[in-house]
């Protein structure tokens, strides 16, 4: 189970070693959380807390897997791959989220992911809305009980109400491409629907955030 | 299918997943876009579609339905031959294969931001490698272009 | 304007050694007669005056120069032209550029004997050769003029392509064209004396720069013909590895695919068209034969290397007691291990050739950097004789030594498509960059061990260098020339001649034989040797007490080179030390092919960690600057190569031998954000030209990684300095 999620925000310079423990950890949590339990098979926990508590750490697979931190990173450039290193090229988020004039993210990532012949990259991922989350719902470094608190919060998610967030992640079509991300790309556990269910649910019992 | 290349409807008798690189390439003979990785790594294939740059090499003919697409041999506007001009003016390219797409970015770029500064060009143009490593004339030309276009 | 659009040499599949087939008997070793030239090229152009191999005068007055050399960005087009046309005392409005095709009889570089395009010697062997055709051309023309107006040849003027008499007569090249031609060739030509130059030394247009701005100019990739098959070929995973059989079941499904066959590179496929020809490769499923693979991984070849590392190895250089002084020398030892990983050359355009075989002579369109070798690879695989194999020499985009191996790799394996295709059509092979980068043909892994001793007194009293690496030379027809006594000085070059005088000093190479296929690479042995000597030198004088620049100047001969770059480079950059505020500083000075190159880079910590170059200074001395503007851009590219490989640049094998970076997502370029400042100055000089497309690369490396230490106290032991593809 996740309780903590340490993503790292840097290689440094010289060393090997340097992607090792922060990225590798997230890693071996994004492989290790499989599939996602549905909503109903928490119903066995009485107390309404330590029910939300257990649903939005069951949620924390998907929220914490490269496939949404990758556009939710802490600094102006997305990150990329299973590894969760910074984007190469070195794209900046610019004023609207969507790249820098002249360098969009719609130079390279189309309306769809476009499947590639290629032997290094199988598939370039794409959606008609490509862009990055705001800075202000970056979750790339922060603990499951951080990212918790901040998409509670409508001044850092985008003004949204518990309904509209949970609107957000059950339906957003965006949120949907981390389930169908194209050839060559792990997609978070579950489906969107069994996340949208245990969404529902931790609201339902009171939308209850881990500590730390 | 049919797609509209340099202003004109161009019929492409290839399969739909067919990347538009080849497509100009092959079918229509535009050679002046490159391939250089074939990833949307490089960005020697850039071509502008309804006025922005774009990764030929990872666009199929399949998403072209209505859209403009523009190269090298026909991109026109002040923009264009401001870049060119100053490409030409400060002899940028050394073995020049990556250039069509460097200015076609560079293109991009101005029709956005006309005055763009240091950080801005490195942001436009960070998609494109030139493995001769001419980019400081790239800046410098880009800077020249600007002041062209400035007037 | 069009004045500097070259007439490039792509087009339809047409061999132009038959326009020189016409020539029959040569009358000189390099001035052939024109009419063979007139009556081909005249069908479409006015007729051509050709007065040598090298020189074509248009009735319109335009000036055609040859180059033999390939033109893929180091500048050759530009300064074999003006070369030419100083001679000529053509204007430079005037010049056009096309490539010379594969014929080492009239082509032959002179540094080489052969034709071959590498050890930044275009400028240098060409020099002489043409400048008297310059002047051989004009002397032409002048004796035309004479002819025809009936005054001495003495009192004719020739200046910005205009031919002229006091008499006021005057008349443009292209009028006298054909009568020039009828001349006799001077064989004596006198030479300007350098004071009088008007085009070298000045900065004049590139002939390339308005096609390459225009995409108008064509590579090998575009040539096209109605009747073109594209080959791609299937390659193993592993180095070594052959293909026994392949299923094409699932690629006859792909529109466009024609057929597979097995060559020696692997499985080739062919197609109508490119897409579907990488579709149908991908399609394909192929056996492999992997029992003579190699199958190494990086980190063995290093854990191997250091071990041979710690015995000293075939000697090279040594004087004195090297050893001794370093065993008895206690606390004065400095010690230090620098490992180099295989680079990939991964030039802008990856490897093609069209090649057309008729069964008895293959007509060859491409960028090829050595036609003699070439002709000789493609030859024996299609087991004809070379002079039945003609190359028409394309633009490349970029080499930087990969389109020019020992045994022409991709040539060979563009015939041997053709020869599998089986019909008298062009057969255009090209390769992907994940082909590119898993084909081998590197810069070796190297591993140096470096000591030297540091005395009371700041003195360097010895140094022992021990080099760890793949030989170059050896397995090639190069290794009689270049491997002497079981040393390749490619592999030594740069650290067993290094300028600096030490009394006891000794340089050893251990040269292991590994499957994995190496190459030259911008600046070949220098790449690694003048990394490890600039830098462990800066730890001794460090150690010394000494500033980087005094502590160089005074280990240099007063008279060397060396020297000259160095207080240049300071003064440009204004050398106050190795370090101020959140900037360290690092110099180092190192000669390639002739040329002398001092650097200074400095260097902050970036936001990521890794080190961020922000202002690059550089002095170079070349000889006489025949193109100011080129050795500019030469020592700018050249700093963005080198710095890009030091900074990024990994080709590594996995445990079982594959190639982990198989594309620029993971093998990083330099991008612009990661380019410095450059300034640079050119030491007057009235030496001979020596070349610049390689000199500028080895210094910055080593400059960079003495700012680091300045900056941070961190000695660089393994490049690149970042690793992991990104940081």
């Amino acid at each position: 189970m996740i309780s903590r999620i340490i993503l790292a925000t840097a290689v440094a310079a010289t060393s090997a070693l340097a992607m090792g423990s922060f990225a590798q950890g997230q890693q071996d949590a994004a492989k290790a959380s499989g599939d996602l339990r549905p909503a109903s098979s928490f119903t066995s926990i009485g107390d309404p807390t330590q029910r939300s508590l257990a649903l939005f750490e069951e949620a924390g697979k998907v929220i914490a897997h490269p496939r949404c931190v990758n556009c939710h990173p802490a600094s102006d450039r997305p990150l990329q791959g299973n590894a969760m290193k910074p984007h190469q090229p070195p794209v900046v988020r610019g004023a609207a989220n969507m790249g820098a004039p002249g360098l969009q993210c719609t130079t390279c990532h189309g309306e769809k992911n476009t499947p590639l012949v290629t032997t290094s990259i199988r598939s370039v991922p794409g959606h008609p809305q490509w862009h990055l989350a705001p800075i202000e719902m970056a979750w790339e470094g922060k603990s499951l009980g951080q990212i918790c608190e901040q998409i509670k919060d409508p001044a850092r998610n985008g003004g949204k109400d518990l309904a509209a967030l949970h609107e957000h992640m059950a339906h957003d079509s965006l949120v949907g491409w981390g389930w169908t991300p194209g050839d060559g790309r792990d997609p978070a556990p579950g489906t969107q629907a069994v996340f949208g269910e245990i969404i529902k649910a931790w609201i339902a019992t009171g939308a209850v955030c881990p500590k730390g | 299918m049919q797609i509209s290349i340099n202003g004109r409807p161009r019929e492409l008798d290839v399969d739909v997943d067919t990347p538009l690189l080849w497509a100009l390439r092959d079918d229509l003979g535009l050679t002046g876009t490159k391939f250089g990785c074939g990833i949307a790594q490089c960005g020697a294939c850039t071509v502008l579609i309804d006025g922005n740059p774009v990764r030929s090499c990872v666009t199929p003919v399949s998403a072209l339905e209505g859209r403009d697409v523009v190269t090298i041999e026909a991109v026109s506007g002040p923009e264009a031959e401001a870049v060119q001009k100053a490409w030409v003016g400060l002899d940028v390219p050394q073995c020049g294969y990556c250039q069509s797409g460097q200015i076609m970015s560079a293109i991009g770029l101005l029709k956005i931001e006309p005055k763009p500064d240091d950080q801005a060009i490195n942001d436009a143009m960070a998609g494109n490698i030139c493995r001769c490593a001419t980019y400081p004339k790239i800046r410098a030309a880009i800077h020249a272009a600007a002041k062209t276009l400035e007037g | 304007m069009n004045l500097h659009i070259p007439q490039l040499t792509a087009g339809p599949i047409t061999s132009r050694r038959n326009v020189l087939k016409g020539f029959g008997g040569l009358l000189l070793a390099t001035y052939v007669p024109m009419q063979g030239f007139a009556q081909e090229a005249g069908a479409q152009k006015p007729a051509a005056l050709t007065p040598n191999a090298f020189v074509r005068i248009g009735r319109d007055d335009t000036v055609t120069i040859l180059s033999k050399h390939i033109e893929f960005g180091q500048g050759p087009w530009t300064g074999l032209a003006t070369l030419v046309a100083e001679e000529l005392d053509a204007d430079w409005s005037q010049i056009r550029v096309e490539h010379a095709p594969g014929d080492a009889k009239l082509y032959a570089n002179l540094a080489m004997g052969a034709q071959l395009t590498g050890g930044s010697t275009a400028i240098a062997n060409s020099y002489e050769q043409m400048r008297r055709t310059g002047a051989a051309a004009r002397a032409m023309l002048v004796a035309a003029a004479a002819d025809a107006w009936k005054v001495p040849a003495g009192e004719i003027r020739v200046s910005k392509g205009v031919i002229s008499h006091a008499s006021g007569k005057s008349s443009g090249f292209g009028a006298f064209a054909e009568a020039a031609a009828r001349m006799p060739i001077p064989q004596d030509v006198k030479l300007k004396d350098p004071s009088t130059f008007t085009l070298i030394g000045t900065d004049l247009p590139k002939p390339d720069s308005f096609a390459k701005s225009h995409g108008q100019a064509q590579f090998t990739i575009d040539l096209r013909d109605p009747d073109m098959v594209v080959a791609l070929v299937a390659r193993p995973d592993k180095f070594g590895a052959r293909a026994t059989s392949f299923d094409d079941s699932a690629a006859r499904a792909v529109k466009g695919y024609l057929r597979s066959a097995i060559v020696p590179q692997g499985v080739v496929v062919f197609a109508k068209a490119t897409y579907p020809a990488m579709k149908a490769r991908a399609a394909l499923k192929i056996e492999w034969d992997e029992s003579k693979a190699h199958a190494l991984g990086t980190q063995a070849i290093v854990a191997d290397y250091r071990e041979l590392a710690k015995k000293p190895g075939k000697v090279a250089e040594a004087r004195g007691t090297p050893l001794d002084k370093i065993s008895a020398g206690g606390a004065r030892v400095v010690e230090h291990e620098f490992v180099f990983p295989y680079l990939a050359h991964a030039p802008m355009e990856t490897l093609d050739a069209v090649v057309k075989f008729d069964g008895k002579t293959a007509a060859c369109h491409f960028g090829s950097q050595g036609p003699t070798i070439d002709q000789a690879a493609i030859a024996t695989t299609l087991g004809i004789a070379p002079e039945n194999v003609s190359i028409d020499v394309a633009l490349a985009g970029g080499s930087f030594g990969r389109r020019a191996t020992a045994g022409g790799d991709f040539a060979a394996e563009a015939a041997a498509c053709a020869k599998a295709f089986g019909e008298n059509v062009p057969v255009k092979l090209l390769w992907t960059r994940e082909d590119d980068l898993r084909g081998g043909f590197y810069r070796p892994l190297y591993v140096h061990r470096m000591r030297g001793t540091v005395e009371q007194d700041g003195s360097i009293s010895a140094w022992h260098h021990t080099i760890v690496g793949q030989s170059i030379m050896g397995g090639t027809p190069f290794e009689k020339m270049m491997v002497k006594d079981g040393i390749d000085t490619t592999s030594v070059e740069g650290a067993s001649d290094m300028p600096y005088r030490v009394s006891d000093f000794q340089c050893d190479l251990h040269s292991p034989t590994l499957g994995v296929p190496v190459l030259w690479w911008r600046s070949v042995g220098h790449t690694h040797t003048g990394f490890a000597v600039e830098a462990f030198l800066d730890m001794l004088l460090e150690k010394a007490g000494k500033d980087p620049i005094e502590g160089r100047l005074a280990l240099l001969d007063p008279k060397a080179r060396e020297v000259g770059v160095l207080q240049a480079v300071a003064k440009l950059a204004q050398w106050r030390g190795r370090k101020a505020g959140d900037r360290g500083y690092g110099v180092a000075v190192h000669k390639s092919f002739d040329t002398y190159v001092a650097q200074i880079a400095e260097v902050m910590r970036g936001d990521d960690g890794a080190p961020k170059v922000t202002h690059v200074w550089c002095a170079v001395d070349c000889g006489v600057a025949v193109n100011p503007n080129i050795i500019r851009a030469q020592m700018e590219g050249g700093i963005g190569f080198g710095l890009g490989h030091a900074l990024f640049a990994s080709l590594d094998l996995d445990d079982s031998g594959k190639v982990v970076q198989t594309n620029f997502d993971t093998y990083r370029a330099l991008r612009i954000g990661d380019m410095p400042k450059v300034h640079v100055v050119i030491l007057p000089s009235g030496e001979k030209p020596t070349g610049v497309g390689e000199p500028g690369v080895p210094p910055i490396g080593p400059a960079v990684a003495n700012a680091w230490r300045a900056l941070t106290g961190e000695a660089v032991a393994q490049l690149p300095f970042v690793r992991g593809g990104t940081a």
